[in-house]
């Protein structure tokens, strides 16, 4: 008797679909990211090496893991404070105020970039007092911070607040009625229920913040060893048709990616049993 | 410890979920508040709990006035009827957590703690349970769980929603005869919401009837049996309750 399982779709769909999934992603991602290795290892290991230990080099891959150092615990701290706001409180303007943490994703990053320019930049609304104060925003590490947190903020809070919403408040409703304070509430209730999205959240943005082109490309002025992140030093390597070391350092920023991919499935991995334990 | 629940009134926009309600509770009688969904009952539990606030009116415990004071402060137990327990705890460190967040002079020792750990399951019939994960134990486990943990830092009062409300109807029965043996153990003065008139009949000593945000009647199962305040009272008492419909 081969009796089939009546919410499962028929072996052939299933086959067909499968191959289909497999060769999209083969096409779409597997092979361009195989490709950027093999580009990257074309003149063999030394070369590759080279490109990145290269003093300008060097300077982009710290640029980048600063930028993200830095605007990564703002979005976090601020991810949390606002899906905790959204989620757990009733307020007029709310809706307003999630449009507006969305707003990143539907303005395009290069949009972001100029605004910073408008406003900070030496003819903006703000230039000539921070000229006069000594502080340079745009074509600087300020301003490349500024337009990394511009385009990567609504991830923590847009993974957090379903995740909230569906927990409701009754978790700390109880936590009060049991004599805990404000803050004890936060910290041992609220925060260990959303460690999972909050992780899931902070490596979303961490990826973005260090792969961010278009926002970052508009403020930074592409001063080599000085202003110039991965990506951009990645570009600036691939228009003077040094392919070798544009790979190469494409080849490690897809790394840096992979790691933080990696460090989610551990944890996950290792933390599986409170996992399932608590439900998630 | 008394309870005095004066003249409370609370709207939800143009909607008066309680409207002047009074109550005076001696020292640890057993009492439900009965009435049909969108009597007020919950709302007026959440009050005394100090989860919601009074618009008008005061509550009293042990003649000090706690219409002010917040939640943490007013030495209840709270018992949801969803459980709310901490997913993310182990069962021992749930009935722990109000002893846990003391601040360090005022908490006990950590034998101590165990200890007390060890007592509350006995109490709530689950030893040996302590390490378990909420998700891991059946519906009326958790309740008892909750119950452990609203008990754990002595509460002068003991405030319960619907709390075999999301029961069976044999884990309820069970649980109904547990917290009366408990609350008799005890002696804490206990208020708890029901919409079920046997469940409220069977359990409390006395029980005010909610009807529209206002207290139909006040008084002893055998005396609303007797003599139902009004029509509304009536009908309620003599309607067959649903518990006993679905149970067939």
């Amino acid at each position: 008797m081969n009796r089939r399982d009546p919410l499962q779709a028929p072996r052939p769909v299933m086959i067909g679909l499968l191959l289909v999934a497999v060769a999209y992603l083969g096409v779409m991602l597997m092979l361009p990211l195989a490709a950027v290795f093999v580009e990257a290892l074309r003149n063999g290991w030394e070369a590759a090496r080279e490109a990145i230990v290269e003093p300008d080099a060097l300077a982009a891959i710290r640029l980048t893991l600063t930028v993200a150092a830095i605007s990564v615990p703002c979005n976090l701290v601020f991810g949390v404070a606002s899906a905790w706001l959204i989620a757990k409180h009733d307020f007029r303007g709310k809706e307003l105020l999630l449009t507006l943490i969305d707003l990143p994703f539907s303005v395009s990053p290069v949009v972001a970039g100029l605004i910073y320019i408008l406003i900070y930049g030496a003819h903006g609304w703000f230039g000539p007092w921070l000229e006069a104060h000594g502080i340079t925003v745009v074509f600087a590490t300020p301003g490349i911070v500024m337009a990394t947190i511009f385009v990567t903020f609504p991830f923590v809070t847009r993974e957090l607040v379903p995740l909230m919403i569906a927990q409701g408040r009754a978790e700390e409703e109880a936590a009060l009625s049991l004599g805990a304070s404000g803050w004890q509430t936060f910290t041992r209730v609220t925060l260990p229920n959303i460690r999972w999205g909050l992780l899931y959240g902070v490596l979303l943005t961490n990826a973005r913040a260090m792969g961010e082109f278009g926002a970052v490309s508009v403020v930074s002025g592409h001063i080599r060893g000085e202003t110039n992140t991965m990506p951009l030093h990645v570009e600036v390597l691939y228009n003077e048709y040094n392919f070798v070391a544009a790979f190469s350092v494409a080849a490690l920023l897809a790394l840096l990616a992979l790691v933080t991919l990696i460090l989610k499935s551990y944890l996950e991995w290792h933390h599986r049993d409170a996992l399932a334990a608590s439900g998630h | 410890m008394t309870i005095t629940i004066d003249n409370i009134g609370r709207r939800f926009g143009n909607y008066p979920a309680l409207n002047g309600v009074s109550l005076d509770l001696p020292e640890g009688e057993f009492v439900a508040l009965l009435g049909p969904s969108g009597s007020g009952k919950t709302t007026l539990l959440r009050i005394i709990a100090g989860l919601e606030y009074a618009e008008q009116g005061h509550i009293a415990f042990g003649g000090q006035d706690v219409t002010d004071m917040p939640v943490q402060h007013r030495g209840i137990g709270f018992v949801f009827q969803q459980y709310a327990l901490f997913r993310h705890m182990t069962v021992a460190k749930n009935i722990a957590f109000g002893l846990d967040v003391l601040p360090r002079k005022q908490r006990p020792p950590k034998a101590e703690i165990d200890k007390r750990i060890e007592e509350l399951l006995e109490l709530v019939q689950l030893p040996g349970l302590g390490n378990r994960y909420p998700s891991q134990l059946s519906g009326g486990q958790r309740q008892r769980v909750a119950l452990a943990r609203a008990l754990a830092r002595n509460p002068r009062i003991l405030l319960l929603d619907e709390p075999v409300g999301a029961l069976d109807a044999k884990v309820r029965r069970e649980l109904r005869r547990a917290l009366r043996q408990i609350h008799d153990r005890l002696g804490i003065t206990s208020i708890f919401v029901t919409h079920d008139r046997e469940e409220a009949f069977a359990l409390a000593d006395r029980v005010a009837i909610l009807n529209l945000g206002k207290i139909e009647q006040f008084a002893t199962p055998a005396e609303i049996e007797r003599a139902p305040a009004n029509a509304f009272v009536r009908d309620f008492i003599t309607d067959e309750p649903e518990a006993e419909r679905a149970a067939g």
